[in-house]
């Protein structure tokens, strides 16, 4: 087991998702139960599926100085760092640390592939056409490498891809680093969005919901595939900022893409959060689960929070707001996490019926207003890889 | 702490078109030989069971098989390992096939491709292979993929208390895409890191963070993270000596590493 860590504060967060750009968007569309989705219009090839999808981002092209970097997640990342002063927070705590004690850590899964896409369908003579010749849009790194440039940090900067929990592990990446007297502060930045490669991946993969996804729904057909950036600002210390409390890493060892049947690597990272946090479970509050909505993965979880949990509990899954964002769904949901903690919510689960019978009356269907103090997310990614993050609010 | 961390080689693991294991390899870098890393790098780890080395790409092929080396010489056993895998490129040849086939005829997309394409990829086949459930990460930084990665292993075998295991690898491919990025060379390495000298550690790397330098450290946009620049580290743990280098780690920053022998 992992010793108890020193919590951080996150002094700074946003998202920008289907359900629109900032923290106030995402509060009212929770609170309205007002989802995101859409049927999907991106795909040039038909394909019968609801989406989470971004508006605006073929129209707002990066500045001129970055345009080496211009592609749609990029442009997604660009416009979520504007939310909420965030990239005016990363700023000061860049003069206020200095540049080389600010780590720049990414997640993302598909990185601009989108872009890579493009090249395919333009080729010229076999060959990519110049307007794609630019490296930092092939490159598994191109959001880290446009977050530097833009931000001028001069820590260690890397892109974490372990698909679905990718924006998670940066958060545990940040701890490591700041304990270790390496930095001071950590920027975090998650980043996926729309391509085909997800979308007709997991399609043929038969995970793709016809409809939009019904999380723990007992006739539940998949997922819904969404976009989003998130954005969090890890320091040691912050007055009134919520705090990241701990987290769990774990693997598998069981399949690349279907979950272990009885959660072994979700209940390690589980076991190691609660360890790093130094609280039990009798203290969490809420718990957003990752919640695909896919057979396999809410069953596991649904076990998970039935044999770990008291009834005092509450969790939801809040895919059937945003979709499944993929590697940033890991900050995405952190994000969520702390808007519960920070407005005393619990957002329910949205078009969710019937619950499987699997799970209990501690999945909330319904919003609820509860004050939130310990808050847990999950992530679980293809290749066995999970994280659980620990949150709670102010000291 | 100064930001230096200093962590200690128990084992290691290459494979390289021709060189099959860092035997081979440390016998050409003490004739001051240099590895060619353009062909196919033959690598068939015997731990992955056979259904799984047929189904596998070449890059999981690569980094199994260097991570088995470091394993092995350690005398570490994989399941207890937390583990950090490093690549530039990714799976160019599968991603190329993937905006090929989505160009062409997107619902005839592979699901065991698209799995493949993930960059976590060798970490799940290689956890599942030797049962490891301990935390693992896949990690890409462009031309600075190696010194990253071995930077963030070594903070993990620090931050944990635990021995880590920290592989690079990369496979080239041919295409409009691996042309566009210069993804030719096929090359792995694979360390076993631990906080504490033990009674297998060959060598220790001092390795620090360098953000206040001049600037003009700018990782390679283009080819291999394996390159002239890497060559004093390997050479001086071939010759069993020490060494002082620095790589490009960022957009002005780079990793300082020491070998004390």
């Amino acid at each position: 087991m992992p010793s108890r860590i020193p919590p951080l504060a996150i002094t700074a967060y946003t998202a920008t998702s289907a359900l629109g750009r900032g923290r106030r968007a995402h509060v009212e569309a929770l609170r309205d139960r007002r989802t995101g989705l859409r049927d999907n219009d991106f795909t040039a090839a038909p394909l019968a599926c609801a989406i989470g999808r971004v508006d605006g981002l073929e129209a707002q092209p990066l500045p001129a100085e970055f345009a080496e970097h211009d592609s749609r997640n990029n442009r997604l990342a660009w416009l979520g760092l504007g939310a909420d002063g965030f990239l005016d927070a990363a700023r000061a705590a860049i003069d206020r640390h200095g540049a080389s004690r600010v780590a720049l850590l990414v997640g993302t899964s598909t990185a601009s592939i989108g872009s890579t896409e493009q090249a395919h369908l333009a080729l010229e003579d076999g060959r990519f056409a110049p307007a794609f010749a630019s490296p930092a849009l092939h490159t598994p790194h191109s959001l880290g490498l446009f977050l530097e440039h833009v931000l001028g940090t001069r820590g260690p900067c890397s892109t974490i891809a372990t698909a679905c929990s990718s924006s998670a592990k940066i958060f545990a990446q940040g701890e490591r680093l700041i304990r270790l007297g390496i930095v001071d502060a950590a920027i975090l930045a998650g980043v996926d969005t729309l391509c085909g490669s997800v979308l007709f991946g997991f399609n043929a993969l038969e995970l793709v919901a016809p409809e939009a996804c019904r999380p723990f729904d007992v006739a539940r057909r998949g997922i819904s595939i969404g976009e989003a950036a998130g954005f969090a600002l890890l320091e040691r210390d912050g007055a009134g900022a919520p705090r990241l409390l701990g987290y769990g890493e774990s693997s598998d060892a069981h399949h690349m893409s279907t979950p272990h049947p009885h959660g072994l690597g979700a209940r390690l990272a589980l076991a190691d959060a609660f360890a790093r946090a130094g609280v039990g479970a009798h203290e969490v509050d809420y718990v957003n689960l990752h919640g695909t909505a896919t057979v396999k993965n809410d069953e596991v979880e649904a076990a998970l929070l039935a044999d770990s949990f008291p009834p005092t509990t509450r969790a939801s899954s809040t895919k059937g707001w945003t979709g499944h964002t993929l590697g940033a769904a890991g900050i995405l949901e952190a994000v969520i996490t702390l808007l519960a903690i920070e407005h005393g919510f619990v957002p329910g689960t949205l078009n969710t019926d019937t619950r499987d019978p699997l799970c209990d009356a501690r999945l909330a269907l319904a919003n609820e207003e509860r004050a939130v103090r310990v808050a847990l997310s999950n992530s679980f990614g293809f290749g066995g890889n999970n994280c659980t993050l620990a949150f709670g609010c102010a000291a | 702490m100064n930001g230096v961390l200093t962590v200690h080689v128990d084992g290691i693991g290459w494979r390289s078109p021709g060189l099959a294991d860092w035997d081979a390899a440390r016998a050409l870098l003490r004739d001051g030989g240099a590895p060619a890393l353009i062909g196919a790098s033959g690598a068939s780890p015997a731990l992955l069971p056979p259904n799984e080395r047929r189904r596998a790409p070449d890059t999981v092929l690569l980094a199994c098989d260097v991570a088995g080396q470091a394993c092995a010489m350690a005398a570490s056993e994989p399941a207890q390992l937390p583990c950090v895998f490093a690549s530039m490129h990714g799976d160019i040849a599968i991603t190329e096939h993937l905006c090929m086939t989505l160009a062409a005829n997107p619902l005839e997309l592979s699901p065991t491709k698209f799995h493949n394409s993930v960059l976590n990829a060798a970490t799940g086949y290689w956890t599942v292979a030797t049962q490891c459930h301990a935390a693992s990460n896949a990690l890409s930084a462009s031309g600075a993929s190696f010194a990253v990665g071995l930077f963030e292993a070594a903070a993990e075998a620090h931050a944990n208390g635990t021995s880590t295991l920290f592989a690079a690898y990369d496979a080239g491919a041919r295409g409009a895409l691996a042309e566009t990025m210069r993804a030719e060379a096929s090359h792995g390495v694979a360390f076993v890191l631990s906080p504490e000298r033990g009674a297998r550690t060959v060598a220790a790397l001092r390795l620090r963070h360098d953000g206040d330098g001049d600037g003009a450290d700018v990782p390679e946009a283009r080819g291999a993270w394996f390159g002239v620049a890497l060559l004093p580290l390997f050479g001086a743990l071939a010759h069993g000596h020490s060494a002082r280098l620095r790589l490009p780690a960022g957009r002005g920053t780079a990793l300082a590493i020491e070998v004390l022998a």
